[in-house]
């Protein structure tokens, strides 16, 4: 294993990984400052932020020999022997100018800027800056423009370290943002007429190190440091991006991407980050209703859950929808609880929102046609209960007997079922539907049970690709509503509050495809393929074709 | 002494010397003839290495010794790209040999491009050249029309195509790999080596990027013969093996206040004084001289008293120079104020920054804005000292930036200042007699502008 000496202290890499010298000082514990380096994107080592002074250890004789110059660290390979000075004088000042000719232009209007608080100008300026500053020549004047639909920028905040420009190039392969003009004139630009209009676009925003790029949706909000950061997977569609849900008393106010390079690397797509929304939407349902006789009147969740279990169990016979939107564990205790009611129970797959196709940038991140993160999670188990997994448009199609109960778990933000459809199902005698809008279904259910959002939910996603990511809830519900997974707890009759972690341990026991959720997670998830392909050769099913 | 006889510009006096027929009546395309009927591209590439030529474009690196840096047996294409975008103040050479001797650096050119195996060329030329362009253009079309270029030239089994590409007028266009980014349709923005351009370079393929004088000179090679060639300059310091010597003759541009401003060939090694007053016929007016540039605005400044200067690769480097560049001298007499030639030399250097490296982009703007307040009589001597700062930590030598533009906004600061401080400071004194000690920070004046 190769040897990287950062101040004095060896490293230890893999020889494959590659390592720039900004990447094996961070595993020294040493920070390089840097601007235009990011792990996504392409190395033009401009900023000059990440001067360090380099050089080589002689493997026999142990003799250093330096550079005479300081080099960028990004541009700088880790190999065995390479030698990292990232604290002498000479990088110490270097910084320095690098700061102070960041800020001769800069308006430095921090108090009304958005990135104060996670700025890296501010950040290292208060690291490596001069103490005082020497240019007294006018500073510029704080010019804004808009550069499409999402991105606003503020043009003399930039530090033209082209993170956007190469991220258009590069990522989303569109190539709208370019630099303008030459030297201390340059600024960031798009040709007229073609503005900023690609479904990644937000991610300039969180890519631009300074407070340049703008972003829209989020613009004087909110100040991040009131802000609290949740790990999330996003629901938006199939791909189940790792983000982070930013929050504050509750309420969201944005989501960034998390780095996961199993699944999203970096980036997210637009769909997914404003696709929060409905979340705070007032026309959510937040009560639960009883309807007798076609007269609603809202009911107390103090009893509801007991009232819900003697009516399903006098009728006895239960059909049980699941929805992709339900987290992996809340649709075991939901199966559960339904064998529990009728052993003969019939589980549904819920109905699976499709958009026009996938939609592919030049860098292979993809935007699923499946808007909905957990179809293959849901399908896991019932296929591992039942054997075989119904679909919803299967049970329409087969035009089933509407007899005993039946429990629709929703959870969509968008419309799902037409008022044909929602003819035919009240025909149960009992039918019980939550969901997180008023619909032609919760229009005439028996019971309308308020359901949870994905910011809410506790649990775990399987993606297109069988990875499967847990998280945490990063709000609180609003109140009235009870999540799924507390619903099904509290009807399974079990003690203490419902923990995911727990029911993870059930499910890695009861099942051959969760087996890996015995141990503790990785923040990028696990990858669950082989189970599947393991488990579709035990069924006779091609391997070839699981594989594909 | 005798004046040394023109070899470059043998041609250019004679009436249509940028014809193909005149060029040939003088013996032109002798050379190419002998090269593609009789040696191999190793035996050019190994002669032209034994003449010592270095590259003419300014940093002087030895033109044999690049060609073999590109891959062995790579299945091509291989390019080759002529830097005819002579942007460096001071300097018109490469504009005498393009309009009056075309033909000649064609040539070079193609006996450069069969050494490198490459098989297409770009020559690469400023926008501000129109009569070079249409006098290359027209040998271009001669030399196709003679069967000099295209396929199988001269029967040899060769094929040559060159492009003139028509820059747009930016000064970095003239760093290599700018110019490379510049020829892909990019903006010129230098790209960070490694890869070098002979492994990586125009379109990801191996390419050369020489300059029209240098070629001119592999055709006066391949014509003369290495022994002719290494009987001119100055030989490699026998104590320093490093030194790759200072061979051939070599074309200096001499402007500025002397009698007689023009392109003149003289061996490598001639002095500040001696091209002065053998060449350019002594001072303007009778007056004293007191500064020159050595070899464009970028090499830096030598004072009066150090015109004793030899003119070769090595010689402007002992007087705190950079370099010998582009060999473009700029005599400056005893009325120029070192003000507006520091002034001068910042507005051009922030005005052609790429604007890519921070500390060239901000630094070369900064120092400009600090020379508009000295000259408009707001300077203080402190200024003085941040400006050597700046000077002192923007360019490739300290590392703090991609391409060595910004080594060349350094040395004027740099040699001025530390050369003329005396001047720059009395200046400062009487334009400001108020302020021009004070040290606290003062507001700053709207800047005229750069562009």
């Amino acid at each position: 294993m190769p040897i990287v000496i950062v101040d004095g202290k060896d490293v230890e890499i893999d020889g494959q990984e590659r390592l720039n010298g900004i990447q094996a000082a961070a595993r020294a514990g040493v920070e390089i400052p840097h601007y235009c380096w990011h792990p996504g994107l392409s190395v033009v080592a401009s900023c000059r932020m990440c001067l360090v002074e380099t050089g080589k250890k002689d493997a026999q004789s142990g003799k250093v020999t330096m550079m005479p110059k300081l080099v960028p660290a990004c541009q700088t390979p880790a190999t065995e022997g390479t030698v990292f000075v990232t604290d002498s004088a000479a990088v110490k000042n270097a910084r320095a100018m690098v700061e102070e000719d960041l800020l001769l232009r800069h308006p430095v209007d921090c108090p009304i800027c958005d990135k104060a608080g996670e700025c890296s100008l501010q950040d290292y300026h208060f690291q490596h800056g001069r103490e005082e500053r020497r240019a007294d020549i006018k500073p510029f004047h704080s010019r804004r423009r808009s550069l499409g639909d999402t991105v606003t920028l503020f043009v003399d905040r930039c530090v033209v370290c082209t993170r956007c420009v190469r991220f258009c190039r590069e990522i989303a392969g569109t190539r709208e943002l370019m630099v303008a003009n030459r030297g201390a004139h340059e600024e960031i630009d798009v040709f007229p007429g073609f503005p900023l209009s690609n479904k990644l676009s937000g991610n300039v925003v969180d890519l631009c190190p300074v407070g340049a790029l703008g972003d829209k949706d989020f613009l004087y909000r909110q100040r991040v440091w009131f802000m609290q950061s949740h790990d999330h997977v996003c629901a938006g569609c199939s791909t189940g991006c790792s983000i982070q849900v930013d929050e504050n008393q509750d309420r969201i106010y944005r989501l960034k991407p998390r780095e996961n390079l199993a699944v999203n690397q970096y980036w997210m797509c637009d769909d997914g980050r404003y696709g929060w929304k409905h979340v705070h939407d007032p026309r959510r349902l937040a009560q639960p209703l009883r309807r007798t006789r076609g007269r609603a009147e809202i009911a107390d969740w103090t009893a509801l859950p007991q009232e819900l279990d003697q009516r399903l169990r006098s009728v006895g016979k239960l059909t049980m929808v699941l929805s992709p939107f339900l987290t992996v564990e809340e649709a075991f205790l939901a199966v559960k609880y339904a064998r529990s009611v009728d052993l003969q129970a019939r589980i549904i797959q819920g109905a699976v929102p499709e958009g026009t196709g996938d939609e592919r940038f030049s860098s292979g991140f993809t935007i699923r046609s499946e808007k909905c993160p957990n179809r293959r999670g849901v399908a896991q188990i019932i296929r591992g209960i039942c054997g075989e997994v119904q679909t919803w448009s299967d049970f329409l199609a087969a035009e089933p007997a509407a007899a005993g109960a039946i429990w629709i778990a929703g959870g969509y933000k968008t419309d799902w079922v037409d008022a044909r459809q929602a003819e035919f199902l009240r025909t149960f005698p009992l039918l019980i539907v939550q969901d997180l809008f008023p619909n032609p279904l919760t229009e005439c259910a028996d019971y309308c049970l308020p359901a949870a959002s994905f910011a809410e939910r506790e649990g775990s996603y399987v993606n297109y690709n069988d990875r499967l990511q847990s998280f945490s809830w990063a709000i609180r519900p609003p109140a009235g509503v009870k999540t799924e997974a507390r619903l099904f707890w509290q009807l399974l009759q079990r003690e203490g509050m419902y923990r995911a972690e727990s029911v993870r341990r059930e499910l890695a026991e009861e099942f051959a495809y969760f087996s890996a959720l015995s141990a503790d997670l990785p923040a990028d998830g696990i990858d669950l393929k082989s189970n599947r392909i393991a488990q579709q050769a035990a069924d006779g099913t091609a391997v070839m074709g699981a594989i594909s | 002494m005798t004046r040394f006889e023109p070899v470059l510009l043998a041609n250019i006096e004679k009436p249509d010397s940028h014809t193909l027929k005149v060029y040939e009546a003088g013996g032109g395309y002798a050379a190419l003839r002998k090269v593609l009927a009789s040696m191999s591209p190793h035996d050019v590439r190994e002669l032209v290495k034994a003449s010592g030529l270095r590259g003419r474009g300014g940093a002087g690196f030895p033109t044999g010794l690049k060609w073999t840096f590109l891959p062995k047996d790579h299945p091509g294409p291989i390019y080759f790209c002529l830097n005819a975008d002579e942007s460096e103040p001071g300097t018109f050479n490469n504009r005498y040999l393009m309009e009056f001797d075309p033909h000649q650096v064609l040539e070079g050119l193609i006996i450069s491009c069969f050494a490198t195996r490459a098989s297409t060329a770009y020559f690469y030329m400023r926008y501000e050249y129109p009569t070079a362009w249409q006098r290359v253009q027209q040998a271009v079309d001669e030399c196709y029309g003679a069967g000099l270029l295209g396929k199988n030239i001269l029967g040899s089994g060769y094929s040559l195509d060159i492009y003139l590409h028509r820059g747009a007028a930016a000064y970095i266009c003239g760093e290599e790999t700018g110019l490379i980014e510049s020829i892909e349709g990019k903006r010129a923005w230098p790209r960070i080596k490694p890869p070098f351009p002979a492994v990586e370079g125009l379109f990801r393929k191996p390419t050369v990027v020489n300059n029209v004088e240098t070629a001119a000179c592999v055709a006066q090679i391949l014509a003369r013969g290495v022994d002719w060639f290494k009987s001119i300059g100055v030989p490699a310091d026998p104590q320093n093996p490093r030194d790759a010597g200072s061979y051939g003759p070599k074309l200096y541009c001499l402007s500025g206040h002397i009698n007689r401003p023009g392109c003149y060939e003289a061996p490598l090694g001639i002095t500040v004084n001696a091209l002065i007053n053998e060449y350019g016929g002594g001072i303007r007016g009778g007056r004293k001289a007191k500064a020159a540039i050595p070899g464009g605005i970028s090499m830096g400044l030598l004072t009066a008293g150090e015109f004793d200067c030899p003119l070769d690769f090595n010689g402007p480097g002992r007087y705190g120079c950079l370099g010998l560049g582009t060999a473009a001298v700029v005599v400056m007499d005893e009325t120029v104020s070192m003000v507006d030639f520091l002034h001068n030399s910042c507005q051009f250097f922030a005005h052609e920054s790429c604007g890519q490296c921070t500390p060239c982009r901000e630094g070369t703007a900064w120092s400009l804005r600090l020379m508009e307040r000295i000259k408009a009589g707001k300077g203080r001597w402190k200024d003085l000292d941040l400006l050597l700062e700046i000077g002192d930590n923007i360019g490739i030598i300290p590392g703090t930036t991609i391409c060595g533009l910004a080594d060349g906004a350094a040395w004027p600061l740099k040699n001025a200042i530390r050369k003329f401080r005396p001047e720059l400071e009395e200046y400062i004194k009487r334009t400001n007699p108020q302020g021009y000690a004070e040290t606290r920070a003062v507001p700053a004046l709207q800047l005229l502008g750069i562009h």
